[in-house]
């Protein structure tokens, strides 16, 4: 198993925490992982994306160019990233404030609306869990008991009264993402 | 039993520096490097091992603080990025001069000048060739991974020591940004005054009646004697190039054509060799782990089969020189590298390899 992932959306969206908890899920259940965030300029400007590769082998590059999957959460990062899904591969995305939606032809596309399932759910902060969820539907490549392991650990415990309301927002996304096109 | 975490390379070498003993660091916050003052001021090991964690005010000040705490025998470090190296050139040179062992960590960023905060391997001849003046050498080691990242620490010191010589450990902003699974070594608990005045009989740790005054300096107004003194010192470097020298192979046994590249790059030029075998071409990975003392005799090795060499790094074209010097023109040697922040993809490494070595 080897998953290369890209997380791409808007600064505050929880875009590096989501990778950082999907990494955290990969090393409870022993796989090898990477982490590599966008640090740069663009961070500060408002956009942020991170690479987040799971696998059962030693990863080489943490940058790369394809991506088995491309998680999406605004236009910006669609007209970024789109291009750069593997034939065959997956591009998950959230409908909010997307004017142009995927337009190839050769990749499997999902959609979960998690911001505004989020505001179902009264609480912004469960937004990229839910993202996650829907992930997680379409991609099983963690358990669940490992990803709430992760959750865990990348949580201060602090925040730790937070976890069941994030186990609420992954369900909530595994039962809420649609298919678009499969291939 | 086993210790796993999720960390930056920043924060692993902070964390690795605590457990390895670390008397003292002294350090001034600078993108992409920050993260490892950070995790040391969060951590307050002045609470749990006694060791000193220092914002001095300058990288100046940082790097003469070094300078003192390694006189008397310290394990003592700095950390930053490029420029703030650039700053520290005079007090390297003066350690190297007056051979007192530290470790001072590079985490590059792209130059020159203030440059950007994304990664880069545009310091290497600043590293390995000198920077500071005067006839003298780092030992320099590339850490391709967060793990190497922490690992790195404790191997630095114990080479610093051993041969009474800074170390450096060059690494740059992916590796430092990016996240990985760490194994983290248990704590060894700091030197005690006595061990310091046992292990290191040059430290100036008091004058006891039995013996002289301990100097630490690097001036000497003798010319014959400096002369002396400098043959020394390369008598050391000579040494160490005997000992020390680190590297890593990766399908190398068959190879056609090798890559060379070191941190980030080495991590970027493995998955290119994996996309080359795909296609059919037989390529290979050399990753020199110390840039002082370069892997040459290695390099050598594989000239019997090796057709052309690439030097894959993120900088105009540094280490490629010490490959050609290895090579001594028996196969081509070419540079590939994308500049000033921006990270080259495996597929472009695929294709450099294709059309300046094999089509070249």
């Amino acid at each position: 198993m080897n998953e290369e992932i890209i997380i791409a959306g808007f600064g505050g969206q929880g875009v590096l925490s989501m990778g950082k908890i999907l990494a955290y899920s990969g090393v409870m259940q022993d796989m090898e992982v990477s982490w590599m965030p966008s640090y740069g300029p663009e961070m500060r400007g408002g956009t942020a994306n991170v690479t987040v590769i799971l696998s059962d082998s030693r990863i080489s590059s943490p940058i790369l160019k394809m991506y088995d999957t491309a998680i999406i959460l605004n236009q910006q990062s669609m007209d970024k990233f789109e291009k750069f899904v593997k034939p065959g591969g997956l591009l998950l995305y959230d409908g909010n404030g997307i004017t142009r939606h995927p337009q190839r032809k050769d990749i499997n596309v999902f959609r979960v609306d998690a911001a505004e399932e989020a505001s179902k759910m009264q609480s912004s902060k469960t937004f990229n869990m839910i993202v996650l969820g829907g992930y997680l539907k379409i991609r099983p490549i963690v358990s669940m008991e490992n990803v709430m392991n992760g959750l865990k650990k990348s949580l201060p415990d602090r925040h730790h009264h937070m976890l069941p309301l994030n186990k609420a927002a992954i369900e909530r996304g595994l039962e809420i993402v649609q298919e678009v096109q499969t291939v | 039993m086993r210790e796993i975490r999720l960390m930056k390379g920043n924060e692993a070498i902070a964390e690795a520096a605590i457990r390895c003993g670390v008397d003292g660091y002294f350090g001034y916050p600078i993108t992409p490097q920050s993260e490892i003052m950070e995790t040391l001021m969060l951590e307050k090991p002045w609470e749990k091992t006694g060791m000193v964690v220092l914002q001095a005010e300058s990288e100046i000040a940082s790097i003469n603080m070094v300078y003192g705490g390694a006189g008397c025998g310290k394990k003592v470090m700095t950390t930053s990025s490029s420029p703030g190296v650039s700053l520290m050139q005079e007090g390297i040179t003066y350690l190297a001069g007056a051979e007192l062992p530290c470790v001072v960590v590079n985490v590059v960023r792209g130059g020159p000048g203030l440059g950007t905060i994304q990664p880069a391997q545009s310091d290497y001849f600043q590293a390995v060739k000198g920077g500071g003046h005067g006839d003298y050498k780092l030992i320099v080691l590339a850490p391709s991974s967060v793990q190497e990242m922490a690992d790195f620490v404790e191997l630095a010191f114990d080479l610093a020591f051993k041969y009474r010589n800074p170390a450096m450990i060059l690494s740059d902003g992916m590796i430092g940004q990016m996240m990985e699974k760490v194994e983290m070594k248990p704590f060894t608990p700091r030197w005690t005054d006595e061990e310091i005045v046992q292990m290191h009989p040059w430290a100036t740790t008091g004058k006891p009646s039995s013996r002289e005054r301990n100097i630490i300096t690097s001036v000497e107004l003798d010319a014959n004697a400096f002369e002396r003194f400098n043959h020394k010192l390369q008598a050391k470097y000579k040494q160490i190039e005997e000992n020390e020298v680190r590297s890593e192979m990766f399908e190398c046994e068959d190879a056609d054509y090798l890559l060379v590249a070191y941190g980030s790059s080495a991590r970027i030029c493995q998955k290119a060799v994996q996309l080359l075998r795909a296609k059919g071409i037989k390529a290979g990975l050399l990753r020199p782990i110390t840039l002082f003392p370069f892997p040459t005799k290695e390099i050598q090795a594989l000239l019997g089969h090796v057709k052309g060499i690439l030097s894959v790094e993120l900088s105009a074209g540094q280490m490629v020189e010490d490959v050609r010097l290895a090579v001594e023109g028996k196969v081509k040697v070419e540079h590939f590298g994308r500049l000033g922040g921006v990270v080259h993809s495996p597929e472009e490494v695929v294709e450099a390899l294709q059309s300046k070595i094999i089509g070249g």
